[in-house]
């Protein structure tokens, strides 16, 4: 009965071989067994593949980008999101502006921003050096990008001559000559060099914040980036005003204009009315 | 042995006497030093317009001893560390030698410039008293006409002078020169190479400027004042109407010794205020502008500030560009209206504003009394619309620094110019005229009424009224004519406090008693009050 059931079946049968007749609970243990197995495989290939995926993103953050983070997500992150990828009408992405970036936008206090407007303004730091160092760790673990060379006299070794006539060709054009800043379209403005120090102007120059443009090093090499600095810094800074106790704050002839009325003409009208009142 | 005396007292008129011998000058210079001059603080605003003249001449005298006015290509090698080895034209590095090479170069450069503002600045100011004051009737139109030609030879003398240093901001301001002979249609190109003798900047137009700022502009300028004088001296002073002054004569003091020493006094003392402020004040550091490049071109560039007007009026003008297609079409480029139709328009209207206003009133007799600013209120509204005109464009021409330092948008500043330059010269027009019938109107209420004394009476039916004191004894209404001078509006002036002591430091003469009115008992003599209050430096 069994072998006249066998042929009935047919060839799909046979080749499953012989049937083992198995008890109810034998096969429910099987499936169990099976489930557990496949369960566990793709489970062990899950862990042996995905970790490994972000593994590449995200390898250890340093020490000090650990704290960075911890800063960056305490104080930026509200802006600049999560991870600092930007959000979108409120902070750019952070990935890949470098180190620079973050030293010269809050070592000089424009981040954090006090409110959104035409452009973050110079106001005392938030952050203490060692903390943005910290951040700077971050962000440059984050995404690379250009990096300030060490260092707080960066203009050691600079030629002011030649730096005078780079700043006068790449940076008065809206800082002016005398480095007092000048006006921008609709609010913005490019600002006064005189608070800079050396690493901030080199850091400015290296990421281009807010409407300044990037002097990248193939752009500006930097020895040239050193001249610059030495200019400012020497030159823009120290010179002494020769002409003068007053300055007239180096606006050219607008201030000029205002000095001639308000001190010589009055002066000579007030001188005028005596000699007539001696009459 | 006997010595000869040598008699100090007679020995100017010897020497007078002895000049008259051989030149016959007495009787034409009795005239001259006894010509009379009238007396008022604002005609000597004139003149420091000529003193600081006096002191472009002599300064500029001394700049020319070493400036080179020549574009050759040299390299600086001077004590100016920061341009070393920077390679400039000769006239650039020579301006640097000036500065900090030539013994007291630098003080004479910047009292160069002030001068040259306070010139300016001054024949503004000196030309605004004559409008306002109608000094410029029939029969000194011609004056007029010369000290408007003055204003605008001065302009060039400035715009020649700005330019010579030949630093990255005077250089600016030659490119923009030339845009704007570039933007005059058909002949604009031809103009603009005549001048550069091809394209800008060429190799020439330094040595072309300074032959017309050292020479040419300078002598015109001499023979304008010269003339400008000579018709004052011809055609007499205008004076102030007043007590005993009509359109017929001239009530002054006389040309020496009062005036002349007056004049001495005051070319002093504008002298020592250039030399103050060029000593105190640095004016145009050509060093930190370093060398013109076609490339440089500087924030917050600007003119002096008697050019600001034309900086102002080219940020305000809209880009409207002009097409004519004839032939391959023709652009008038929007820098033409401002810059060009603009200042003529201004020279005309200037020019021939003392024809326009006698066609106007149909008043064609000659006027050698002054009129007060508030009795012809539409001229003096008129001037003052004006004056908000240029001031709007002035300051528009540093729009840049306003906007910078005062933290507005630039964008703001601009459309602020725009509609301000529209609607503000009429409001100020309006303001004007009404301020100005309002003072005309309280000049005939006290002539009518009397000087408000301050004292309140209350009369027998409880009524409170305050006093006036009449200023003529003709009755209740005897009212006084206006006689076109000031009216006394406090009673100071009628002799209430009696007049004040003179001197500087301590009374050169005894002071007058004050006067008594009737029923009140004599004043007491001031010695008393003189020793109350130790410690009080006012001797009276």
């Amino acid at each position: 009965m069994t072998s006249d059931n066998d042929r009935r079946r047919g060839l799909l049968a046979r080749l499953r071989g012989r049937p083992v007749v198995r008890s109810r609970g034998r096969r429910r243990l099987g499936a169990a067994v099976r489930l557990v197995a496949a369960l566990m495989l793709a489970g062990g290939a899950y862990t042996l593949l995905a970790p490994s995926a972000s593994a590449q993103d995200n390898p250890p953050l340093s020490g000090a980008a650990a704290d960075g983070k911890a800063l960056f997500d305490v104080s930026c992150v509200t802006c600049h999101g999560r991870n600092a990828q930007g959000v979108e009408g409120r902070g750019p992405s952070l990935i890949g502006v470098g180190a620079a970036s973050v030293e010269f936008q809050v070592s000089t206090g424009r981040m954090p921003m006090a409110r959104q407007e035409a452009q973050a303004q110079r106001k005392p730091e938030v952050f203490s050096p060692d903390e943005i160092d910290q951040l700077a760790a971050y962000i440059q673990q984050l995404g690379g990008g250009p990096v300030v060379p060490a260092g707080d006299n960066l203009h050691a070794d600079g030629n002011v001559a030649v730096g005078g006539e780079l700043y006068r060709i790449n940076c008065s054009q809206c800082h002016a000559f005398s480095g007092g800043g000048g006006a921008l379209s609709s609010g913005k403005y490019a600002p006064s060099l005189s608070p800079a120090t050396d690493r901030q102007i080199y850091a400015a120059m290296l990421s281009g914040p807010q409407n300044m443009p990037v002097f990248g090093d193939n752009q500006i090499t930097p020895e040239q980036k050193a001249d610059i600095i030495a200019y400012i810094q020497q030159s823009l800074k120290h010179d002494s005003d020769p002409g003068g106790v007053f300055n007239l704050g180096r606006y050219g002839p607008s201030t000029e204009g205002v000095a001639i009325f308000l001190i010589g003409i009055v002066a000579l009208v007030f001188t005028s009315l005596w000699i007539a009142g001696k009459s | 042995m006997k010595r000869r005396k040598f008699d100090m007292a007679a020995m100017p008129a010897k020497t007078g006497r002895a000049v008259d011998e051989r030149f016959q000058v007495a009787t034409p210079l009795r005239r001259l030093l006894n010509k009379v001059f009238p007396d008022h603080w604002s005609f000597l605003l004139g003149e420091i317009a000529l003193f600081s003249f006096i002191v472009l001449l002599l300064t500029g005298v001394f700049l020319t001893f070493f400036f080179e006015p020549a574009m050759t290509e040299v390299i600086y090698n001077g004590s100016y560390a920061p341009l070393r080895g920077t390679p400039m034209s000769a006239a650039y590095a020579s301006t640097l030698d000036i500065s900090f090479d030539v013994r007291g170069g630098l003080i004479m450069r910047q009292m160069h410039h002030w001068s040259a503002l306070l010139f300016m600045a001054a024949i503004v100011v000196h030309m605004l008293r004559v409008f306002f004051t109608g000094a410029f009737r029939k029969p000194r139109e011609t004056n007029w006409i010369i000290g408007s030609l003055l204003f605008w030879v001065g302009f060039l003398a400035g715009f020649t002078g700005y330019s010579l240093p030949d630093d990255g901001l005077s250089g600016t301001g030659l490119r923009i020169a030339s845009a704007i002979m570039l933007s005059i249609p058909v002949i604009g190109s031809w103009v603009t190479s005549s001048v550069f003798n091809g394209e800008f900047p060429g190799t020439i137009i330094i040595s072309r400027f300074f032959i017309a700022h050292v020479l040419l502009i300078p002598g015109l300028l001499v023979a304008l004042i010269s003339v400008h004088l000579g018709l004052v001296f011809k055609q007499k002073h205008t004076q102030w109407p007043g007590p005993g002054r009509t359109n017929g004569n001239v009530v002054g003091e006389r040309m020496f010794p009062r005036y002349a020493i007056k004049q001495g006094g005051f070319f002093m003392v504008v002298f020592g205020v250039i030399a103050l402020m060029g000593g105190l004040f640095q004016i145009n550091p050509v060093w930190l502008f370093g060398p013109y490049e076609a490339w440089v071109v500087s924030a917050a560039s600007q003119p002096d500030w008697y050019v600001m007007f034309l900086d102002g009026s080219t940020r305000l003008m809209p880009d409207w560009e002009i097409f004519i297609p004839i032939g391959d079409g023709y652009v008038i480029p929007p820098l033409f209206w401002p810059t060009v139709v603009l200042p003529g328009i201004l020279v005309m209207l200037s020019l021939f504003y003392p024809f326009m206003e006698a066609r106007y009133l149909k008043d064609y007799r000659s006027h050698n009394l002054l009129q007060r600013p508030r009795d012809v209120p539409f001229r003096t509204a008129l001037g003052m619309m004006a004056i908000t005109f240029y001031v709007i464009l002035t300051l528009t021409g540093a729009n840049d620094v306003i906007a910078d330092k005062f933290h507005i948008s630039l964008n703001a500043m601009t459309w602020a110019g725009r509609i301000g330059l529209l609607v503000l010269p009429p409001v100020a027009y309006y303001l004007t005229y009404r301020i100005c019938l309002g003072l005309q109107q309280h000049d005939r209420e006290v002539l009518a009424h009397g000087v408000e004394t301050g004292i309140i009476r209350r009369l027998p039916d409880g009524r409170f009224v305050e006093v006036h004191q009449p200023l003529s004894s003709g009755g209740e209404h005897g009212e006084l004519p206006y006689a076109g001078w000031v009216v006394p509006k406090k009673m100071n002036r009628l002799g209430a406090l009696g007049p004040a002591i003179r001197g500087f430091f301590y009374p050169i003469e005894k002071p007058a008693e004050a006067p008594v009115s009737p029923g009140h008992p004599p004043v007491e003599p001031r010695a008393e009050r003189e020793e109350i209050g130790s410690g009080d430096s006012r001797r009276s």
